[in-house]
């Protein structure tokens, strides 16, 4: 469970500073399906990025499961990310040099495994997207839909408590985006936690709550189904 | 294997296979110049006067060189010392010379009363050809005509450097012969006697000694300088091979040949200043080598610091999905050791493999020495290591200087 409480963020350019998130509330339970939105400049995605430990707040907490966040030295959040966090970003962030399977199994040989099991367990994740004949290629030998697939399944190859997704289908065409969503779909079936930004209501919509922001606040919340 | 080391290990090797094959070879041909660069500039400074160094023992010296005291006239008892030269089982060959000082005269049959006449001071030498061609082969050193012979007879060999043509140096008090060719007639005195010799051939090797002295037969020579003790001036002693100098020269001295004539390895007797320039030479090329080192690793530097900037987006997602700082330093670490070992490997083979048998084998033809390539393996590997540590540093501080980047920055681009 994440819960944050007054969270705030800004950025100092100069001597002008702007807070993109002016103090956030937010409870997202475990097993939940959350799509944030909003227009550009809401702070979204700079939510998403204080929730998933890529960044640090100026101000409020964090709390994951209990563990007070902005206690944590660099190295308890850098192993946080690695054991219970998953991402997925809108440019699929794959290494050029490493083949798909290679991208799945390097999260997976961090947490030391052993070379044969985490190739095994990349590959199993890598067959469940459908990418079972493309596990030798390198990221440039892909497409769009097919990078964000390994992107997807290096994401939850380790099985993180969280996954979050940074606008996974902005890049990709809509048959290639339907079959990202068909997965998070079912990855939420089998209850992972997933947080999602996104612009498209469409996809939104297949979440089971919508958050939408305005200018660093949440202004709604909706839960479906 | 650690953890990081075994993850950096995994992104290094990536890394490298899937580099671009320009990029590899730009930076490998940086690593191979930069080692050679090391290695054969102070190997050629060296080398030059090591070159002059081994052509004084094997034109000159030999392994071991006897010479008379500085106040005697001669080696006195030399059939004993040659004796005892002969009974040690280190000793090959050797070649037993008589020399005084003495003057050449040439064009004295045209020369008017007038003219001043064409001299020029020389160190005259009698030899047995047959030992001293086996000592120091000195015959092949011949330019023009032919070497002496045992049988011959007012027949001398002249240095090149005792002639105009190949020695055209207009120093004041040194006067050299003009117009003396094969065959011609030369007047030779050494004390008070004159005879007059005839040119069998002419010399020149970049060894002073030898290209400054006229040789004739040795029997001739006795009787010209009226000496018949068979005592010589100089032995040139040959050693078998593998043997030391240093172990002949202590045996001869402990048998008390030091109270008689001077001992020395080929070492003991080359000049003080030569040994000051293979110093100053050493210390030269050294200091050469440094700024090459120092070159070497800001190029890495400049190498690494680009690809990790223009890789900062992916360092970042390594951090952002958990991937350690150290373990992505590490493959910077394991990518530059590998340029430098491949580099210096690649350097190992042309220096050891083609640049030193064949400056070997074809001399830099420098003008006073015949410069080799001298690389002792030893000193060779120190600066390989020496190579590859300046590199693996040159790579690690831009890499740690990236990675220190905050990783939200690093992957959204920002500065």
């Amino acid at each position: 469970m994440i819960e944050t409480k007054n969270l705030t963020r800004s950025f100092k350019n100069g001597d002008v500073e702007t807070l993109v998130l002016k103090g956030i509330d937010f409870i997202a339970g475990d097993g939940e399906f959350i799509a944030i939105m909003g227009r550009s400049g809401a702070g979204k995605s700079t939510f998403l990025y204080q929730m998933s430990l890529l960044d640090e707040p100026t101000g409020g907490e964090i709390k994951i499961d209990g563990h007070d966040t902005h206690r944590m030295s660099e190295r308890e959040r850098m192993r946080f990310r690695l054991n219970s966090f998953g991402y997925v970003f809108q440019d699929y962030a794959l290494l050029p040099e490493l083949t798909a399977v290679e991208n799945v199994a390097l999260p997976l040989l961090m947490q030391n495994h052993s070379r044969a099991a985490a190739y095994a367990q990349a590959a199993g994740a890598l067959q469940r997207a459908g990418l079972g004949h493309r596990l030798h290629n390198l990221p440039s030998q892909l497409s769009g839909g097919e990078q964000q697939r390994v992107s997807i399944s290096r994401a939850i190859a380790h099985k993180p408590k969280i996954l979050f997704a940074d606008e996974p289908t902005a890049n990709l065409d809509n048959e290639s985006s339907r079959g990202i969503m068909e997965i998070f779909q079912d990855l939420h079936k089998q209850g992972q936690t997933i947080i999602m930004v996104t612009h498209e209501e469409e996809y939104a919509k297949l979440a089971g709550r919508v958050v939408r922001m305005d200018d660093g606040r949440i202004i709604s919340q909706t839960h479906r189904g | 294997m650690p953890l990081n080391v075994r993850i950096g290990f995994f992104l290094a090797t990536r890394a490298l296979r899937r580099a671009s094959l320009w990029t590899t070879g730009l930076i490998i041909g940086v690593m191979v110049l930069t080692f050679l660069n090391l290695v054969v500039v102070s190997g050629i400074l060296v080398g030059l006067l090591q070159g002059a160094v081994d052509a004084v023992r094997t034109q000159y010296t030999s392994d071991v060189i006897i010479s008379s005291l500085n106040d005697k006239k001669y080696i006195e008892n030399s059939p004993n010392l040659i004796s005892l030269i002969e009974s040690l089982p280190q000793v090959g060959t050797y070649t037993a010379r008589y020399r005084e000082a003495g003057v050449l005269e040439a064009n004295y049959k045209t020369r008017k009363e007038t003219d001043k006449p064409n001299t020029a001071s020389a160190v005259l030498v009698g030899i047995n050809p047959v030992k001293e061609q086996a000592v120091t082969g000195i015959a092949g050193s011949i330019i023009e005509g032919e070497f002496i012979s045992p049988g011959d007879y007012d027949k001398i060999v002249v240095g090149g450097y005792l002639l105009k043509q190949y020695f055209p140096v207009e120093t004041p008090g040194f006067t050299t012969l003009e117009n003396v060719r094969i065959g011609t007639k030369i007047r030779l005195t050494v004390g008070a006697v004159t005879r007059e010799v005839t040119v069998k051939g002419i010399l020149k090797s970049k060894v002073d000694e030898v290209s400054m002295r006229a040789y004739m037969v040795d029997s001739q020579f006795r009787s010209l300088i009226g000496r018949n003790d068979g005592n010589v001036d100089e032995i040139a002693i040959k050693l078998l091979a593998g043997e030391t100098p240093e172990s002949v020269r202590d045996a001869l001295l402990a048998r008390g040949v030091g109270a008689a004539a001077k001992v020395q390895t080929y070492d003991d007797a080359q000049p003080k200043f030569l040994k000051d320039m293979i110093i100053t030479f050493n210390m030269l090329g050294t200091a050469f080598s440094s700024i090459g080192l120092v070159v070497a690793s800001i190029t890495i530097f400049i190498v690494v610091f680009i690809n990790a900037i223009t890789r900062r987006k992916f360092i970042g997602i390594l951090k952002g999905i958990g991937i350690t700082g150290h373990a992505i330093e590490i493959s910077y670490i394991f990518q530059s050791i590998f340029y430098a070992l491949v580099g210096s490997g690649l350097g190992l083979a042309l220096v050891y493999g083609f640049l030193v048998p064949f400056v070997a084998a074809h001399p830099v033809d420098f003008p006073f020495s015949d410069g080799i390539l001298v690389a002792p393996v030893d000193s060779t590997f120190f600066r390989m290591g020496l190579l590859v540590f300046s590199t693996l540093i040159a790579g690690y501080i831009p890499a740690r200087m990236i990675i220190r980047k905050n990783t939200l920055d690093s992957i959204l681009g920002r500065n």
